[in-house]
């Protein structure tokens, strides 16, 4: 119940191609993430699942089933919008039940499913309120209860939590895991931010200019990369890319993460001035500038003192670096 | 309001300024309606005096009361104001979404066509379309008043609402397209009330010109059940003289039916920006 397959989908709006032959798996109770820079296309990649865009190419299945011609409100689908898109003229009670009034549900069965999906986001207080009575993370757990009513195949959203402050931000999040153990429903989410993707994801589809540049498990993207974009795309801080000839490694870039660069006043392989040092008490990130790689992170574990402008002594560890060939393909 | 930003300086002036703009606004109202209190020796005596003691007179009044069916020509204008409106801020609408909703070959250009008629007059067409209520047989009826009003007020409603609800959000109509509401839901239900601030400005706009409007009642209904106000008053305009009294008294009471219009619209228009939207 709720596997998606996308088969060769593109979509163009006029000549300009947005979507370029996507094709992706998402099993059933799957928690995939659509993660990559804004303007990539996850937005339309999500609307053409949900049926509000049509495919330019290619085919949608769920469950086996094309569904390419079928109207979105017949897809069994929920989506959850980053402006939350709440009916504005309706209390949360009947935002969250006119998805079931429209299919023609009983009004007692609409009630218990209101209920039960208020009393999972806590929302019993709110029932009665407007959305312009509510605060933006109430919106965003009433838009949420209001995918969960209708009880879908398949879940979508779309940066739920990019309009939300840091706080509530990671609250919510962990509310969205919670309810994806708890549903045990396929859900595909879409961000721009890393860090959302690598702690909720199953599965990580990373997108760049409408291509799918790889797919895998957080920690598969995070230790095995296919090229520059993935290598420094998922992990925070970015990933160091270092001349590779300059070390004397094979290959066009050598990838270092922050964590895997040491710093040294006496000696390393190469010498860098610090410009800049960032102490958030477990750890300690400092960035240096290099002749020859340009700037450089490293981050160090615990409390470290450095001064702007000192000069200091880098050496990679070539052993956990990730060799990349001209055209920033991985080389293994 | 905090003293912090305002003086009594500041305050005085604001307020002199405003009440200076609202006596010159107001100004030929006000003459038209002393005017129509008084005899017709006082009209003339001294426009600008008030009605009091021996220059009141009803004597307009009750000219229009007695002549010609002022009632009927009344509702007739009451009908085809609100019927134009009503299909001007109907079709409009719609037009309106299906070009800021829908892509489609040419929607830029329709969008420029409907819009064309901003710019030019429709009494330009007037012989045609006289011809064309002749040829249908709708000449001395009100539904041809309506049909004329309906389409000189579309193109600035399709322009205007067209703006308005490409600024409606996305996210909200899709999320009715999930929860399997249909277009016309969508549209009657969600994008309306959001652009109500809109339709209101539209319906304040379409609505005065088709009730000042005397060229067209002249022209396609001056038969006397079909007659309009503005019409209707034209009786006391002579060719020699001119019965004051009552072409003020008429036009006094032309006032009263658009006042109330717009105090509805405008009412509708407050209410639509208070009314938090989408966030
Ligand atoms: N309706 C549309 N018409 C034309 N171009 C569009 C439309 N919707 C999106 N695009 C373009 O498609 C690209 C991808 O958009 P989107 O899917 O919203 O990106 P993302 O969600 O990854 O930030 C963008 O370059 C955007 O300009
Ligand atoms: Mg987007």
């Amino acid at each position: 119940m709720g596997a998606l397959e996308l088969k060769a989908v593109g979509k163009s709006f006029g000549k300009t191609e947005v979507i370029r032959g996507v094709d992706l798996t998402v099993e059933d109770g799957e928690f995939c993430v659509f993660v990559g820079p804004s303007g990539c296309g996850k937005s339309t990649l999500l609307r053409i699942i949900a049926g509000l865009e049509d495919a330019s190419a290619g085919d949608i299945l769920l469950d086996g089933q094309r569904i390419n011609d079928v109207a979105p409100a017949k897809r069994e689908l929920a989506m959850v919008f980053q402006s939350y898109a709440l009916y504005p003229h309706l209390t949360v009670r009947d935002n969250m039940g006119l998805a079931l009034k429209q299919a023609g549900v009983a009004k007692a069965e609409i009630a218990a499913a209101t209920d039960k999906a208020a009393d999972m986001l806590a929302l019993g207080p709110l029932m009665d309120r407007r959305p312009a009575e509510l605060s933006g993370g109430q919106r965003q757990r009433v838009a949420i209860g209001r995918a969960i009513v209708r009880r879908p195949k398949l879940f979508l959203f779309d940066e739920p939590l990019s309009n939300l402050d840091a706080a509530l931000r990671v609250a919510t999040r962990i509310e969205i895991a919670r309810l994806h153990r708890e549903l045990a429903a396929t859900m595909i989410y879409v961000t721009h931010d890393q860090v959302e993707a690598m702690t909720l994801a199953d599965k990580i589809v990373v997108l760049r200019a409408g291509r799918v540049e790889q797919v895998g498990a957080p920690m598969q993207l995070y230790n095995d990369p296919d090229n520059v974009f993935v290598a420094g795309f998922i992990g925070s801080p970015q990933m160091n890319f270092l001349k590779a000839a300059a070390l004397g490694e094979q290959g066009e870039t050598l990838g270092i993460r922050p964590e895997h660069l040491e710093v040294s006043r006496k000696a390393g392989r190469f010498a860098a001035q610090i410009s800049h040092v960032e102490k958030l008490g477990g750890e300690t990130l400092v960035y240096a500038r290099s002749e020859t790689h340009g700037l450089l992170t490293t981050r160090l574990f615990g409390e470290h003192d450095f001064a702007v402008d000192e000069t200091v002594h880098l050496t990679p560890l070539a052993e956990r670096g990730f060799r990349f060939d001209a055209e920033g393909q991985r080389m293994r | 309001m905090s003293s912090a930003r305002t003086s009594l300086g500041r305050t005085v002036a604001a307020h002199a300024v405003l009440i200076a703009y609202t006596v010159i606004a107001l100004f030929p109202v006000f003459v038209i309606l002393i005017n129509s209190l008084k005899t017709r020796k006082a009209i003339f005596g001294d426009p600008l005096a008030l009605p009091l003691g021996k220059s009141f007179d009803l004597v307009g009044y009750q000219t229009v009361m007695k002549q010609g069916d002022f009632v009927l020509y009344f509702q007739n204008s009451m009908t085809v104001t609100v019927a134009s409106l009503f299909f001007v801020l109907l079709f409009g609408a719609m037009a309106a979404f299906a070009l800021s909703e829908y892509r489609f070959r040419g929607n830029t250009l329709m969008g420029l066509y409907l819009a064309l008629g901003i710019m030019i007059p429709i009494r330009l067409g007037t012989v045609a379309i006289l011809e064309m209520m002749v040829a249908s047989g709708l000449v001395n009826t009100l539904t041809a008043l309506i049909l004329v009003y309906t389409a000189q007020g579309l193109p600035l409603s399709v322009f205007i609402l067209s703006e308005f609800m490409k600024s409606v959000s996305n996210d909200l109509k899709n999320a009715g397209r999930i929860d399997g509401l249909s277009e016309y839901a969508i549209f009657f239900r969600l994008v309306l009330p959001l652009v109500r601030p809109a339709m209101a400005t539209v319906a304040v706009f379409t609505m005065i010109p088709i009730w000042n409007d005397l060229w067209f009642p002249l022209i396609l209904a001056s038969a006397e059940q079909t007659k309009t106000v503005t019409l209707g008053a034209q009786v006391f305009i002579g060719q020699f003289q001119n019965d004051w009294n009552a072409l003020l008294a008429a036009l006094s009471l032309a006032i009263v039916p658009v006042l109330v219009l717009y105090l509805i619209f405008s009412r509708q228009l407050i209410r639509g920006i208070t009314v938090g939207a989408v966030k």
